[in-house]
């Protein structure tokens, strides 16, 4: 065992990738996985009390009301537009795009958190009425809170792509893309089991 | 000096070691402390503060079997006793038996995998300190007279706004939800490790055993945890807030509850007990001299105990009165789960049938882990049949069969596993002799202490009962558990004595003391902060038993002292071909100053529904640190002095 050990010299592999050949992605990945898993138990809970009400929402409550919720569903449905836009950007290190779409999806997200606003208005029942309510402020609440911190963290991006940004600036652009995705995908569940259920089941 | 010493030096090799060094070196004094990021430094932390931990529920329990140790006797009131029986579980549990598995890891895993540190660093020390940060403070309640008192699980109503007024409960839900975030935290850095870090060479069926099971580990806390986490937001919101969703007057289900934590608690116990899983096949390996026989069926029965887990969670709940179809179906799979511990036991038995076995400490806590488990085992597949369930509910002997579970089943193993792996987190060989003596008392003592119990709990005596009748005629069998529970705690101080004694005073390791085959221990012992300065290549299964055949490195990798990063090598996730080379961040002070403030945000949440609202900006701020590579302190020289750029000393120099 005294001979010089082969070495196997690796200076030459890139130093970036996206998606998951890098690191980051397996993390943006795994607190998805988690998440998704919190909102799929939060839908469960919503169903197994759903199980002990002969009517849904228990009266006297009505359902909540359907028109921001809609136009939020929309907004969001339309965010992925500018969020995939950008992410091409990212992934074509195109810099003059990844500001012009980072800043589009930021108004988006304003446009969203507003709404939401708007909507936790029109829900017809407190988080302290009942079950129901507790529930259903739990489910938004939830999705509120990942909208918001979500649109913290585009903010803080777009400050530093604004600036002069590396090239792991651009693997993070397109790490939020997808968290991004997730959270417009999982509010559909979401919407469904607020809006819908209580009108048509 | 060290596992490189064996080869002669690579051309740069010094110049290289000394930027790795001021790379990850985060300064002198506490500031420097709590700015390591280094899995060396947060693995050793981790199980280090997992074992304070372990020590004060182990007081709590000794408090309690004094107690009992005579009828009607008024040592300790049923408030306190009830206190303490709360924090022994809650403790043992989410402070000491998940932690000290996930710390082992995340000291063990990177260097088994031949990398140089966990996939994001600041990451994990942040989940440590959130850790630890729960635990003082749920300790300090204690101290206070505001410790948790509703068990472990705390079900509602009893842990409910109406049964528990005053702040007990609210500190327990908070600091369970915060356990659990470092939980996951732990969970996702050790599956892109796994994933993404291993060493060129080591596909997938070349990963040792005890990553496989920390791999199975982490998938299930990533699947399980999100449901306690759940379970004590909707207590706290309970009670803190007025929602009502284990409030069945306002259409809330308590079950629910239950439900949501046994979800959790059943994969819970597999969470202790498959990392324990791990080590056991590496001290069998080391220490019968031979690769553990059946490695696909040792990885494919890990798996399918992960899986099967989660099939069991309502054998909790045979008492509820829940449809029988469904009660059926988790018997099954309570019965179902023994068939792949039973795999990896005849498993470990023919490793150790066949090989050249050396009887040290490590490998008689494996003895004491098979002969213990095993009657742990046969209990529970006793009790998954609902009407003994129901018969033997809420007494001692659900008592002695968990404590065989989790004693014989996790902490035995770790005992043997820390042992085993006391020369590469000291540098230093832990004393034989003490170790044997301690391995002694323990079985002895733990047997004496719970093998009663099964009788106590047959004979009728309820748990979580401050004290019992005179004419009940439990006095005898509590009488030698308290003896056996005093054997025990001895057995543990000298346990702990040795450990802090060779620390210090032990025989000087080397590297590779054991001759095991794993790829720490071609690292320094103790290895240095970036672990390998050249990350090795592999070749096979059995990592340095195959070194025979030559050896290979990884170079090209490159550190930047200067703005505190260095980089480590990607590698495909099935077959471990170099892909990429990712640079990770050094030093930092925000993932602490993070920790602070979520910790913070939560116990101030116990007092105000506000604290989320002013907590975020703290959070925010603090966060907003986490992107930035600082550059190490600068070198400071007092005149006449020159540079160091020496490589570390070496604490391992025969």
């Amino acid at each position: 065992m005294s001979e010089r050990p082969a070495a196997l010299d690796v200076s030459v592999l890139p130093a970036h990738a996206f998606g998951s050949r890098g690191l980051a992605w397996w993390a943006t990945v795994g607190f998805i996985v988690i998440e998704a898993g919190m909102f799929a138990m939060v839908i469960a809970s919503l169903f197994y009390l759903h199980g002990e009400e002969a009517q849904w929402p228990p009266a006297p409550f009505a359902p909540p009301e359907l028109l921001w919720g809609t136009v939020n569903t929309a907004i969001l449905l339309l965010s992925a537009w500018p969020n995939h836009e950008m992410r091409l950007a990212a992934e074509r290190l195109d810099l003059a795009g990844v500001r012009r779409w980072i800043l589009v999806a930021d108004a988006f997200s304003v446009a969203f958190l507003a709404v939401r606003w708007l909507e936790l208005g029109d829900l017809n029942v407190r988080w302290d009425s009942n079950a129901y309510g507790s529930v259903v402020w739990v489910l938004i609440g939830f999705h509120t809170f990942h909208l918001l911190t979500d649109a913290i963290e585009s903010m803080v991006l777009t400050a530093m792509v604004l600036g002069s940004p590396g090239p792991r600036r651009y693997v993070d652009v397109s790490e939020n893309g997808i968290y991004w995705y997730f959270v417009v995908v999982v509010w559909i569940p979401i919407y469904a089991v607020v809006y819908l259920l209580p009108r048509w089941w | 000096m060290s596992g490189d010493a064996r080869a002669p030096a690579l051309p740069g090799e010094e110049e290289e070691r000394a930027r790795l060094e001021r790379a990850l070196d985060p300064g002198p004094g506490l500031r420097g402390w709590l700015r390591s990021v280094s899995h060396r430094d947060v693995g050793r932390r981790y199980v280090a503060t997992a074992f304070v931990f372990f020590a004060l529920a182990g007081a709590a329990a000794a408090a309690m079997r004094a107690q009992l140790l005579f009828a009607d006797n008024d040592w300790i009131g049923p408030d306190l006793y009830n206190q303490l029986f709360t924090m022994h579980g809650t403790t043992m549990m989410f402070l000491f038996a998940v932690p000290v598995m996930e710390g082992l890891a995340v000291y063990l895993v990177p260097l088994m995998l031949g990398t140089r540190n966990v996939a994001f660093p600041r990451l994990n020390a942040f989940g440590y300190y959130t850790f630890a940060l729960a635990g003082i403070v749920l300790w300090t309640a204690f101290a206070l007279d505001v410790g948790p008192d509703t068990g472990w699980f705390s079900y509602p109503p009893l842990a409910g706004p109406e049964f528990s007024p005053g702040k007990r409960v609210d500190f327990w839900a908070q600091l369970v939800t915060l356990t659990e975030v470092a939980a996951l935290v732990a969970a996702v850095e050790i599956v892109a490790t796994t994933f993404r870090q291993r060493a060129p060479g080591m596909s997938l069926d070349r990963i040792p055993l005890f990553v496989w099971a920390m791999l199975v580990t982490s998938f299930m806390v990533v699947f399980a945890m999100p449901a306690v986490m759940l379970a004590s937001t909707y207590l706290a919101l309970d009670r803190l807030v007025g929602t009502h969703f284990f409030n069945p007057v306002e259409g809330g289900e308590a079950l629910l509850y239950q439900h949501l934590f046994w979800f959790f608690g059943h994969p819970e116990v597999y969470i202790i007990f498959v990392p324990a899983l791990g080590i056991v096949s590496s001290i069998v390996s080391a220490f019968a001299r031979r690769p553990v026989f059946g490695y696909p069926a040792m990885v494919l029965s890990l798996i399918a105990t992960g899986f099967v887990s989660f099939g069991l969670w309502v054998h909790h709940m045979f008492a509820t009165g829940l449809p029988e179809l469904g009660e059926s179906f988790f018997t099954a799979a309570s019965l179902l789960i023994a068939l792949p511990t039973g795999v990896q036991i005849f498993c470990w038995i023919a490793t150790l049938w066949t090989g050249r076995l050396v009887f040290a400490t490590p490998l008689l806590y494996v003895i004491g882990f098979v002969a213990t488990f095993v009657l742990g085992g046969l209990t529970g597949v006793l009790q998954a049949s609902v009407p003994i369930d129901t018969q033997v509910h809420d007494t001692f002997f659900v008592v002695a069969h968990l404590h065989y579970t989790l004693v014989g089943g996790a902490v035995f193993p770790l005992l043997g596993g820390i042992h085993f792996w006391f020369p590469k987190l000291t540098g230093r060989m832990a004393s034989e002799r003490l170790g044997k003596l301690g391995f002694a008392l323990v079985f002895a003592g733990f047997h004496l202490t719970f093998f009663p119990m099964h009788q106590l709990g047959l004979a009728g005596m309820p748990r979580r009962v401050y004290t019992y009748a005179p004419d009940s005629g439990f006095e005898p069998l509590n009488q030698l558990a308290g003896a056996g529970a005093a054997v025990l705690a001895l057995g543990v101080l000298v346990f702990a004595g040795n450990l802090l004694w060779s620390a210090r005073r032990g025989r000087v390791a080397g590297p590779d003391p054991w001759g095991a085959e794993t790829l720490e221990w071609s690292a320094p012992s103790p290895p240095p902060r970036y672990g390998f300065l050249h990350p090795p290549v592999v070749f096979g299964r059995d990592g340095l038993w195959e070194r025979e055949a030559g050896s290979a490195v990884v170079t090209g990798l490159r550190s930047e002292p200067e703005s505190g990063t260095y980089e480590v090598l990607l590698t495909n996730l099935v077959d471990a071909r170099p892909e990429l080379r990712a640079d990770l961040p050094g030093p930092s002070i925000f993932p602490f100053l993070t920790a602070v403030s979520l910790v913070g945000t939560l116990v101030a949440s116990v007092f105000t529904p506000w604290a989320p609202v002013f907590g975020g900006v703290p959070i925010f701020l603090s966060l907003l640190g986490w992107p930035v590579r600082t550059p190490p302190a600068p070198v400071v020289l007092r005149e006449g002095e020159v540079p160091d750029v020496r490589p570390a000393p070496a604490r391992a120099a025969p």
